[in-house]
């Protein structure tokens, strides 16, 4: 009688590799570990042991590290970061979500604005932020209702119009992901800014309301560090601009004040 | 050790900085960044979520850019250094040996490595951090500890015969 290779592979003693690494990792319950290891035979016994000596040696690695006592620096900005979420968490306790967002973003600027004094460029940075986002809303306004041409590269297009925008924009760009808030994109074009290469990410919901991401570098946007929202009301739509790391952004769309905040909050965690 | 307070963290965080870059000095710039990172960011911190993985994803974020503007890292190979180095006692040679070859795996592998192995992270959490499929953090779990294992290997064998490297 011919024995199959198949049947041959097919052993009891094959065990899946991830499980070996998770018994290695702790992370199977006791009695999955416990029936694994009734099962290994001497190759994987041997693949155990090996990884467990790496664990050992991995974790006896700079161990004295975690009892030596913090450079200064390190505790001073650790201490102003405890200070920023203790209030975030008090705030998160009073009450609704949206009502203490707000609340943490005013509370945030005022912070921020005793902890170091605003430098004189800032006003003329408040000035060119308010700018980006009338810029925002009109160029919103412009391509919104576009039926045919909304976008120069569409969503199909995803990889390309990252890489383009990115290349253009001299930074590399993240596409955020709003179709849990019901958006999907649409696509992306490249605009003029005052002072470079602008980019605009349209997306739209099954209702046909479109939303527009509005991002550039932006003069003076490192002068005003920490991450304020700040509602434009003056402009064709409503936008909610920031600026973080020297990029200006704004959200810009026909939404009420806490479903447009909402979505502001949402791209801002994906940059 | 109070999950809810960032000092508490801090001191993980240096030590694995520490075996992700392999020097000191970029290991706390690199928690520098991070917490200043945060504190800017700390709007997006929601009370009661894993404060450990922000402050990982953060760190994550921030070495992968300053790899991708830095030349890469002067490397010496390891057998050259290995053989011009004076022998230290028994352990402290072995923890060398593990640490450089550590720091001889891809990036992407040891960050994984450094998250299972050291940090303690569930499979799921640590894709999180890395922002990468849960299959993926496998095989670079796989391929790590394979590599590592390779590169370990020429390292133990002159242990089981010294007399054969100390006449030459």
């Amino acid at each position: 009688m011919i024995r199959s290779p198949a049947m041959h592979e097919r052993t009891p003693h094959s065990i899946d590799e991830n499980d070996l690494h998770a018994l290695v990792d702790r992370q199977l319950p006791p009695a999955r570990a416990q029936g694994l290891r009734d099962r290994l035979d001497a190759a994987d016994a041997r693949r155990l042991a090996q990884w467990e000596a790496q664990r050992t040696s991995l974790r006896g690695l700079h161990a004295g590290m975690e009892e030596e006592p913090l450079p200064e620096p390190l505790r001073t900005t650790a201490t102003r970061l405890q200070a920023l979420q203790d209030r975030q968490t008090r705030i998160w306790h009073l009450g609704g979500m949206a009502a203490s967002v707000l609340l943490a973003f005013a509370l945030g600027w005022t912070l921020h604005g005793q902890w170091h004094p605003p430098p004189p460029a800032m006003a003329a940075s408040v000035a060119n932020a308010q700018r980006f986002a009338q810029q925002a809303a009109v160029a919103h306004a412009v391509y919104q209702p576009e039926q045919r041409h909304p976008v120069e590269v569409a969503a199909a297009q995803q990889e390309h119009l990252v890489q383009w925008l990115s290349k253009r924009l001299g930074r590399p760009l993240t596409l955020p992901v709003l179709t849990p808030q019901g958006f999907e994109l649409v696509g992306g074009r490249l605009l003029p800014g005052e002072s470079g290469a602008r980019a605009q990410f349209m997306y739209q919901n099954p209702a046909g309301q479109r939303i527009t991401l509005y991002l550039g570098a932006l003069d003076g946007a490192d002068a005003v560090a920490g991450t304020a929202f700040h509602l434009h009301t003056s402009g064709p739509v409503p936008a909610f601009y920031w600026l973080d790391e020297g990029f200006g952004y704004a959200l810009s769309g026909p939404l009420e004040r806490n479903a447009l905040l909402a979505l502001a909050t949402a791209v801002h965690q994906q940059l | 050790m109070d999950p809810h307070r960032i000092i508490d963290h801090v001191p993980a965080l240096r030590r694995y900085a520490r075996l992700l870059t392999g020097d000191a000095w970029a290991a706390d710039d690199l928690v520098q960044d991070t917490l200043e990172r945060a504190c800017r960011k700390w709007l997006l911190w929601r009370s009661g979520s894993n404060l450990r993985a922000w402050l990982f994803t953060l760190m994550h974020h921030l070495y992968l850019n300053q790899r991708r503007g830095a030349p890469p890292l002067q490397t010496v190979d390891i057998d050259t250094l290995h053989e011009g180095l004076p022998a230290p006692a028994q352990d402290t040679d072995g923890a060398l040996d593990i640490e450089r070859c550590l720091l001889r795996l891809p990036a992407e592998q040891r960050v994984v490595l450094l998250l299972v192995a050291l940090e303690d992270m569930a499979y799921a959490d640590a894709a999180r951090v890395l922002q990468i499929p849960v299959g993926t953090v496998m095989s670079r779990l796989s391929r790590a500890r394979a590599r590592l294992r390779e590169l370990m290997e020429p390292m133990q064998a002159p242990a089981q015969h010294p007399a054969l490297r100390r006449l030459k």
